[in-house]
């Protein structure tokens, strides 16, 4: 706010504005331009909100949402505190805390479709440790059959898939915090718990709302994984709101539906995304002061 | 070189942070710009340095308006607060960097890097990096930096901040020196009355985007234009105590009053406001006309050499500048003695109307 | 409650220490009184962090003992020592209010509840903090968040000693002498050690009933202010503090004058009989700018010297001489008549300092 004005500046912006334009502003407008439309072959009938009325009253979809919402949940409520906890377990410094670090983050480095297909052979029930060990040990562990089993393991693959990432913001987070707070905090005879409560989470408040924006967004739009390992089943009890969205744009051709099933999903998104970035950042603000400092 | 700055003022987000100043630098002068945070300062110097453009008025360089320039155009340099040095080159690199800029022959870069290191006393230093220094030694290789490639104007945003006190001391007495042999402008902001008085040269007095007085530095701590310039331009802060001149007397309150002396007899009966610096009120009496108050300490804040007695009675608040160390318990009772002959005294408005004629006054 | 006694310490971050110079503190023996005000002074390096940390309990020295009263506590941490510390930035608990804040030592001891308000409220009155008591830590200005780290200090009965490492770093220009006035009330209020760790000489002499100063690793002297002004023990104290220091030159003695190139000054005999008898040509004569007298005319004590520069310090005015090739600096007052080219100074007996090695000499204690 205290720079030279030099309306010049503009044509170094207009690079970056095209860019954006090209690559989300355009493809949105399109998905906005199907949605309200009936497409059939080349022509094309404006059919309002029809498709979003459709859309919001399919009990399919509905399913898939729902499925989705305990999903994400459910890594979050995981994820999160496990999170936490490895980066309060790591070591802070010497090459100790390297190795660690390697180790952990190198989850974060494999790629989708491969973490599906790792996992699929790990539970297959002929020669993978998961799926034979659990039999050895008298489960009748199947992920094709079961939904039950299905659906834990997708839970876990995504939770040993992404938790080092919570564990990685909070391990940084926690480095910053000046060894004054501590020393402080033993003087005045605090428990451990009690450190990790009044000091600790609130300084690692700004990387958890990062943390958690970051997984809730990811595994809410979570398709390779699901789709390598257990294609959706069995039966649907694995298919999320991305698997359902893709079976209906590609597999059917549905475009205008998609398109309105994209613009609610992403809304969806948005909206959950601001409540969390709105509550996090509240917490520890003075309750009845509203003075902004 | 000469500097000028025609009605200057700068408006960001509608509040004027600059508030039409003119100001006349000369060439080879060595100014202060002196003002608490956020009186302007910094905002100052960078329109000189055309970082910013002023939202009206005219920045004039010998002669020719430069308003519009930019920065690079000018011949200048600035050095900042904290120590700003490239820390992947040595100490020597970063003081030949503009002159390799200015495309210099490698003899003449060799020997002005050498001459302006010895200066500042680095010259033991060349070969190392600035952060396996002292804050010291890392501020003096960024003047180095800005010293040695003769600008018409150097810059200086409160340099000495982050050193401690007996570097300050060390340093201000070398840029003191420095500058009489240099023919630059040289434009050094600070928030301390008393490091302008240590620099010399001339000090402009800002305060809340306004120039409140410009003049050579011991002209303006002594002969302030106004109430604001005075409690500005000392350190501690003068004493300011409201009162009444009547056709005979000087009275604070009724326990507090005086004769009018020689020195205030011109004074038109009405209310005024008295100015008498800390450094003036003594625990001796200095003449026989001083007014003997009974007042309790505050505190003594004592400085090595000198110590600051904050005083209160019931009608004010003191300060006291003593040479010396004077210890004083919180509460302790003593006496102190105003000099009735070295009081400036000011109008309703905040004009100067009397300056002791023993403090310069005419 | 307790004093704070170190034998024959030593520190040294190097473990094939030899030489004095790979010690970060040298040998010293130090006492620490019950319930004194405290400064340790020195610039940055000179080992007074290293000092802080050994007595607060975050480093354990590789040479000699620390004692509590008569508990040997090197091994001790800082929560064993029940050492208080107040750090150059405010530490609160962001989340709790201030009252929480002032508490939590004490719900943490497992002091009774009913107990609790009434402790928290004295604290919080002497600190004037009465009125922000319900307001969550994060949103109070720096220095009500630098009361509040002192107040966990104060409420605890337990607490042996407070320490503070340059705790007005972050408080406005303005706001300061009210907080030095603070800690002096609260010093005379609580009886407990403080140390007010610090490089600068305006905090240390403002807060501190006795201040030692550090340099290169020692305590050169321990002293109130005033004796650090009036006798600085060494001429790094002369040098360190005041502001100008102390001019020194290299002198040689005989019984009744220092000798500095062609010029004899009458000194104090009990001093000059010292540096003599020490035996060593490191002999130096100090006295600080305030203390030599300047006139404009000639007379019989001075000596005629030129002028180099007079600065007009506002209140005061420094004049800048040649004596014997060599600057020296006096302090002029106002009132002071200024004299050009010509000044004719004479350093007072009482003031004139002599230092064999470095060290002060003749125990004259008038």
């Amino acid at each position: 706010m205290n720079k030279v004005e030099n309306n010049k500046a503009w044509f170094l912006v207009l690079p970056m504005l095209l860019l954006v334009a090209f690559s989300a502003i355009i493809p949105l407008m399109t998905v906005v331009n199907y949605s309200v439309q009936d497409i059939l072959g080349s022509s094309a009938y404006f059919v309002g909100t029809e498709w979003f009325k459709d859309i919001l009253n399919d009990s399919q979809l509905q399913q898939a949402l729902i499925r989705q919402f305990i999903f994400s949940f459910t890594i979050l409520a995981i994820e999160v505190p496990l999170g936490i906890g490895v980066a309060l377990m790591m070591p802070k410094k010497g090459w100790r805390a390297s190795l660690i670090l390697i180790l952990v983050t190198l989850p974060l480095l494999v790629p989708w479709n491969v973490v599906g297909t790792i996992w699929l052979i790990f539970t297959r029930t002929d020669i993978g440790l998961a799926g034979v060990g659990l039999r050895e040990l008298g489960y009748a562990y199947n992920i094709t059959r079961n939904d039950g089993d299905a659906w834990v393991t997708i839970v876990l693959m995504d939770v040993w898939h992404w938790t080092p990432l919570v564990a990685l913001l909070c391990y940084s987070g926690l480095q910053a915090i000046p060894q004054a707070y501590y020393q402080a905090a033993r003087i005045d005879r605090a428990s451990r718990w009690a450190i990790f409560r009044y000091i600790q989470l609130p300084k690692l408040s700004n990387v958890l709302v990062i943390g958690v924006l970051l997984r809730f967004m990811h595994s809410f739009m979570i398709y390779a994984e699901p789709f390598v390992l257990t294609g959706g089943g069995p039966g649907s009890s694995t298919t999320f709101l991305s698997q359902t969205l893709t079976t209906m744009a590609i597999g059917q051709q549905d475009l205008g539906p998609s398109a309105a099933f994209s613009i609610i999903y992403f809304l969806i998104i948005l909206a959950v995304c601001y409540c969390f970035y709105v509550a996090i950042l509240n917490m520890g603000r003075d309750k009845n002061t509203s003075q902004p400092r | 070189m000469s500097l000028a700055l025609e009605r200057v003022s700068k408006v960001v987000g509608g509040q004027e942070w600059i508030k039409d100043i003119s100001l006349t630098l000369e060439p080879g002068s060595f100014n202060v710009l002196l003002g608490r945070t956020l009186a302007g300062k910094t905002t100052l110097m960078r329109l000189m340095a055309g970082l910013e453009r002023p939202t009206s008025g005219a920045v004039i360089m010998n002669g020719v308006d430069v308003t519009g320039m930019p920065v690079r155009k000018r011949n200048l340099s600035m050095v900042y607060q904290q120590f700003i040095n490239y820390p992947d080159q040595t100490v020597y690199e970063n003081i030949a960097s503009p002159l390799r800029l200015a495309r210099l022959p490698k003899d003449v870069i060799d020997q002005r890097v050498r001459e302006t290191a010895q200066m500042l006393h680095i010259e033991a230093h060349l070969e190392r990096f600035p952060l396996e220094l002292s804050g010291g030694q890392q501020q003096r290789t960024a003047m180095a930096r800005a010293l040695v490639k003769d600008a018409d104007l150097i810059l200086f945003d409160e340099p000495l901040v982050n050193l401690d006190y007996k570097l300050r001391e060390e340093f201000r007495e070398e840029l003191r020196e420095l500058f009489k042999a240099k023919h630059c402008i040289a434009v050094y902001a600070t928030t301390e009355p008393n490091e302008a008085l240590a620099l010399g040269g001339h000090t402009a007095v800002l305060h809340e985007g306004e120039l409140l007085q410009y003049g050579k530095t011991p002209d303006v701590y002594h002969r302030p234009k106004d109430i604001l310039t005075a409690q500005m331009f000392s350190e501690p802060p003068i004493n300011i105590v409201a009162g009444r001149v009547t056709e005979s007397e000087v009275t604070f309150d009724e326990s507090v009053h005086f004769k009018l002396n020689q020195d205030l007899s011109g004074l038109k009966p009405g209310n005024y406001q008295f100015g008498v610096r800390a450094s003036h009120i003594g625990l001796v009496p200095h003449a026989d006309d001083d007014l003997e108050l009974t007042v309790r300490v505050d505190l003594a804040e004592i400085s090595g050499s000198e110590t600051f007695l904050h005083v209160r009675s019931e009608q004010f608040e003191l300060i006291l500048h003593l040479s010396g160390v004077h210890e004083y318990a919180v509460d302790q009772v003593v006496k102190v003695y105003f000099p009735t002959h070295k009081i400036y005294v000011f109008d309703s408005t905040g004009a100067v109307v009397h300056v002791p004629t023993r403090l310069g006054g005419r | 409650m307790a004093e704070i006694i170190l034998r024959s310490l030593a520190h040294t971050y190097d473990a094939k220490a030899g030489a004095d110079s790979d010690y970060a503190i040298r040998q010293m023996d130090h006492v620490w009184h019950q319930g004194g005000a405290y400064a340790l002074l020195g610039p940055s390096g000179c080992g007074k962090s290293t000092m802080l940390n050994i007595i607060s309990g975050l480093l354990s020295p590789s040479e000699g003992e620390v004692l509590f009263d008569t508990e040997r506590v090197n091994e001790l941490s800082p929560e064993e020592r029940n050492i208080a510390q107040v750090f150059q930035f405010p530490v609160v608990y962001d989340t709790m209010t201030v009252y929480d804040n002032l508490a939590f030592p004490l719900k943490n001891i497992g002091m009774a509840k009913h107990l609790i308000p009434a402790k928290v409220h004295e604290v919080a009155d002497i600190l004037e903090l009465t009125s922000v008591l319900h307001r969550k830590a994060k949103n109070l200005s720096a220095d009500e968040k630098q009361k509040v780290s002192m107040g966990r200090g104060l409420v605890r009965d337990d607490v042996s000693a407070i320490l503070f490492d340059e705790p007005l770093t972050v408080i406005d220009p303005q706001l300061k002498w009210k907080l030095r006035r603070k800690l002096k009330q609260i010093h005379e209020r609580f009886n407990i050690t403080m140390i007010y760790v610090t490089h600068d000489q305006l905090e240390a002499s403002t807060f501190a009933e006795k201040i030692a100063v550090m340099y290169d690793g020692q305590i050169v002297q321990f002293g109130t202010p005033r004796e650090l002004f009036e006798r600085p023990a060494h001429t790094f104290v002369g040098f360190f503090i005041g502001s100008p220091g102390m001019n020194f030159l290299e002198v040689t003695v005989d019984e009744h004058n220092v000798h500095f190139s062609g010029l004899r000054i009458p000194a104090n005999p009990r001093r000059l009989q010292s540096a003599i008898a020490s035996g060593s040509s490191n002999i130096k004569a100090g006295i600080r700018p305030e203390f030599i007298h300047v006139w404009d005319e000639p007379n019989d004590e001075a000596f005629e010297v030129e002028v180099q520069d007079v600065e007009d310090l506002g209140t005061y005015r420094i004049l800048s001489f040649y004596l014997g090739g060599q600057i020296v600096r006096a302090r002029l007052n106002e009132d002071q008549n200024i004299p050009s080219q010509k000044a004719y100074v004479s350093f007072p007996e009482q003031w004139l300092n002599i230092y064999v090695d470095e060290y002060r000499v003749g125990d004259d204690d008038e």
